[in-house]
């Protein structure tokens, strides 16, 4: 298990280094920079040219990046051309957001996903079974934006039940000394920002886990119908075990590999920055972070960000691969 | 069968229960109003965060509008106007040659940390300011002070207007010029001259610009220090969550503000913001879509409307400036003025004033509105005229011209509020007079404002919104000569001598009311030559809730919140 673990985090090297070299071409290859994105329409040519230089961008692209690699083995990711911070600053001060965010989301979709997936199954071919599929191929479909203006006109807006943007109340003193919002409420027993944290992150997080949620159904929807005809179901039926002990051990579990990979991939997908719904929800993420940083040309930003982000896919998808062997005895991973 | 039927049942009660409360702390989160007795909590939508607290730093709208509530300058902004007031100075004198000026200081003002503001204390900002070296040099930095000023200490070789301040008493400063300016002492009512404690500038020591040699890192000052002697202060600003709180100052020389904490959100997103404050979420918001506004009206919101200070233009390229790529193809009939007048015979104005812009705004006559000393009433207008512009263009022999039409997408701006729709209208105004129209859509920043200031452009849209009152700051920005004697904006890509002499001839007289006649004469020789064509000037807006009172609309979006005041 321990070679396992150590061959993957590796791997991270030369995948990280081949991602470094990639954004870092992709990126000067935009149209515009960040002198002219800093200095908008009030720019003039020579205010460009003097920030253009003073950014370092005259150099040649060899002498950047070197610069770059140089930094990246002191852990120095640089700094935001936008706020003027580190850009480790603003990824760590961020990134719980986007945790919560996530967490929130898959909740949401393992939670209904998983026994709507199961019930629809169960029911093949019923009216419950069609209407799974045709709720979750919507689900897949429906624009995140429109979702998200929808909920929050029909629970913010119109019934007033539910808050419409950002992580907590602005109105609300709360300390936090994790960055996790609903865990600092627990942490300093301030439970009203905690709960309202909880609140906060109900819209964009049934939002943002719509499509992980259409995805799981029909994962498991369509594991669950294979299980269901292996000969160890058949066998573990005709041995007079109790359906419930079948549906649970035999059938469920089996039938959660596929989910497992499934989730993992979602998990990594939603922390690499839900864009859209912590734009439209104003919610201080990375993912919005990451959208200003491209318009802002923040090269710093973006290849900081996403060299991390890198680091979190692979490690959010090693945690999937250890969770086989809890699953399912049989799969040990060497 | 039974026992999912159950757990289902649970899953419902949990769901119903989370609603429930839900709905009991929606009453906990409707605003905190104070009672309408002078306190509570006024939470106001901003599209963008600020880019420090330190406005000597700044040069953006969303940093000013924080800043303008920490800090004050010498002279301020009117109420409701553009037009400089007394601020922290009472009143200034200028010498007969326009060179000194000495402004007598407020007395009894203290910066927010109990240093005494007085003649000893506005020095030592203007010699902050002129002292700066390195990264504080960067225009990205402190654009403004070289807007203004020129150049610094350590800059000999860069033209400069600051050359001393000293203190002649407790309460008099003195100012000294190397050379007069219309833009002087107009400009002080930018929040980037604002007066900051020097004892904190010292102690969080603000001109250090760390980090990397690649982009400056803000100072402890512009992160958690900024000191100012304004009606609020700072309490804590988030960046992670584009939050920005400040408290009452209770110290303040002047009337105290209205609400006992003022927070700016940022909610970059437009329909987010509208929603948000029909959810009472916020009490207020900014860059109000016109087509929002009758809605919010409906609604009871209060949508107060700025007096226009911008100008909405089509920019033409004449394709004379060395810095326009040969491969631009930049068309050459540009340079004929009978193109140019075609194009501003073409274009219905009044259409776009009255189907796309908000209630108020006007067709524009020449490129600054009419509160600006200089405005000129003489100039030549091109009413919307088909025929003359198909006249206009037989007779320079360039009917069937292409144009390259730059318009940018996914942008608002106060003077623009929907450039597609606008393009829209004039390209089929243009084609129309028989221009041929090739679009080319480009995401605003940087593309389009790259792509149009390299030259590329044939024609473009463009705007302004001006810093402050002064005629030069909005035609001499477009107009006037770069030091090689080419004009400023790189889009103009025109020399015309002539305009470059008499915008050193205005912005050098001492003379206020000579120096009006001569911008005046300048807008009338500007609308002649027609290097583009004046479209509009649009009032943007903002709005805030029902129960808000005491915002006044400033045509300079310089919005003073400390007499905000909920009515219940």
């Amino acid at each position: 298990m321990l070679r396992f673990i150590v061959r993957r985090l590796l791997q991270l090297i030369p995948i990280l280094f081949g991602l470094s070299v990639l954004l870092f071409v992709w990126l000067r290859a935009l149209p515009g920079g960040p002198a002219r994105a800093l200095l908008g329409e009030r720019a003039t040519a020579e205010s460009i040219a003097a920030v253009t230089e003073s950014l370092g961008l005259n150099d040649s692209l060899l002498v950047q990046y070197g610069r770059f690699l140089q930094r990246l083995f002191q852990f120095n990711l640089g700094v935001s051309t936008q706020t003027g911070r580190p850009v480790t600053t603003e990824f760590f001060e961020r990134f719980p957001g986007t945790v919560e965010l996530t967490a929130a989301a898959l909740i949401f979709a393992i939670v209904v996903g998983i026994p709507l997936g199961y019930l629809a199954a169960r029911r093949h071919g019923g009216i419950l079974d069609s209407a799974s599929v045709m709720a979750s191929l919507l689900g897949v479909t429906v624009p995140v934006f429109f979702l998200a203006y929808l909920l929050r006109f029909v629970f913010a807006v119109e019934l007033g039940w539910l808050p419409g943007s950002g992580r907590q109340d602005v109105r609300i003193d709360g300390t936090h000394p994790t960055g996790f919002y609903v865990l600092d409420g627990l942490l300093t027993r301030e439970f009203d920002a905690s709960w309202d944290a909880v609140l906060h992150l109900i819209l964009p997080g049934l939002a943002l886990g719509t499509i992980p949620l259409a995805i799981i159904v029909r994962i498991t929807r369509a594991s669950v119908l294979d299980v269901v005809n292996e000969d160890f179901v058949r066998t573990a039926e005709s041995k007079g075990l109790a359906t419930s002990t079948i549906r649970r051990r035999h059938i469920l579990r089996n039938a959660m590999l596929p989910v497992a990979t499934t989730i993992g991939l979602q998990t990594g997908l939603l922390l690499s920055g839900a864009v859209l719904t912590e734009t439209v929800f104003a919610f201080g993420g990375v993912g919005s972070f990451i959208k200003d940083a491209i318009q802002q040309r923040d090269y710093a930003v973006l290849q900081g960000f996403i060299l991390l982000l890198a680091i979190v896919f692979v490690l959010v998808n090693l945690l999937v691969d250890i969770s086989y062997g809890l699953l399912d005895p049989r799969v040990r991973v060497r | 069968m039974h026992r999912s039927k159950k757990r289902l049942t649970g899953v419902a009660a949990v769901s119903i229960a989370a609603l429930a409360l839900s709905a009991c702390a929606e009453s906990e989160r409707s605003g905190d109003t104070g009672g309408g007795d002078g306190g509570g909590t006024f939470v106001f939508g901003a599209a963008g965060d600020p880019g420090s607290l330190d406005p000597a730093f700044a040069t953006d709208g969303e940093t000013f509008r924080v800043t303008r509530q920490m800090f004050e300058g010498l002279l301020e902004p009117g109420e409701g106007s553009a037009e400089p007031q007394p601020g922290l100075a009472e009143s200034y004198e200028a010498s007969e040659d326009g060179l000194t000026y000495t402004f007598q200081l407020k007395e009894g003002v203290k910066f927010h940390d109990g240093t005494d503001f007085n003649a000893e204390a506005v020095c030592f900002n203007f010699d902050r300011w002129y002292n700066w070296e390195g990264l504080a040099q960067s225009p990205a930095v402190s654009g403004y002070w070289q807007d203004v000023f020129g150049g610094f200490a350590s800059t000999p070789d860069v033209s400069n207007i600051f050359k001393s301040c000293s203190a002649e008493d407790e309460l008099t400063a003195v100012i000294e010029l190397t050379r007069v300016t219309g833009r002087f002492p107009a400009a002080l009512t930018l929040s980037s001259f604002a007066m900051s404690s020097p004892t904190a500038l010292e102690e969080y020591a603000a001109d250090e610009l760390g980090g990397s040699d690649e982009a400056p890192t803000l100072s402890s000052y512009a992160l958690e220090h900024p000191t100012g002697t304004g009606p609020f202060m700072l309490d804590n600003w988030d960046l992670s969550n584009g939050e920005v709180t400040l408290v009452r100052f209770d110290d303040y020389h002047g009337e105290k503000a209205g609400v006992e904490k003022l927070i700016f959100r940022t909610i970059p997103e437009g329909n987010t913001r509208k929603q948000e404050l029909e959810a009472g979420e916020i009490d207020g918001y900014d860059l109000v879509a016109p087509g929002d506004i009758a809605d919010l009206e409906d609604g009871g919101f209060n949508v107060l409307t700025r007096p226009a200070f911008n100008i909405l233009y089509l920019g033409i390229n004449q394709g004379a400036s060395a810095q326009i790529p040969p491969d631009a193809g930049i068309n050459p009939a540009l340079a004929d003025v009978r193109v140019r007048q075609a194009i501003a015979h073409a274009i219905d104005r009044e259409a776009i004033v009255n189907s796309l812009l908000p209630d108020g705004a006007q067709v524009a006559t020449q490129f600054m509105p009419d509160t600006v000393s200089g405005y000129s009433t003489d100039v030549t207008t091109y009413d919307y005229d088909p025929a003359a512009a198909q006249a206009l263009l037989e007779e320079a022999g360039a009917v069937g011209t292409t144009l390259k039409f730059y318009y940018p997408t996914e942008v608002s701006r106060p003077y623009m509020p929907d450039p597609g729709a606008i393009f829209e209208v004039i390209s089929q105004n243009l084609t129309d007079a028989g221009f041929v129209i090739e679009p080319i859509a480009l995401v605003w920043n940087p593309e389009y404002l790259d792509a149009v200031s390299s030259g590329l452009a044939d024609i473009h849209l463009l705007g302004w919104t001006g810093d402050y009152d002064d005629a030069y700051n909005f035609i001499g920005t477009f107009f006037d000569a770069k030091a090689e004697g080419e004009s400023k904006l790189d889009w103009g890509g025109f020399v015309n001598e002539d305009l470059f002499t008499q915008f050193a001839a205005a912005d050098a007289e001492p003379d206020p009311d000579v120096r009006e006649g001569l911008y005046q004469d300048l807008n009338n020789d500007i609308m002649d030559f027609l290097p583009g064509v004046p479209i509009s000037h649009s009032p943007p807006a903002l709005v805030v809730a029902e129960n808000v009172d005491g915002l006044v609309p400033s045509p300079l979006t310089a919005e003073d919140f400390s007499t905000v005041v909920f009515t219940d």
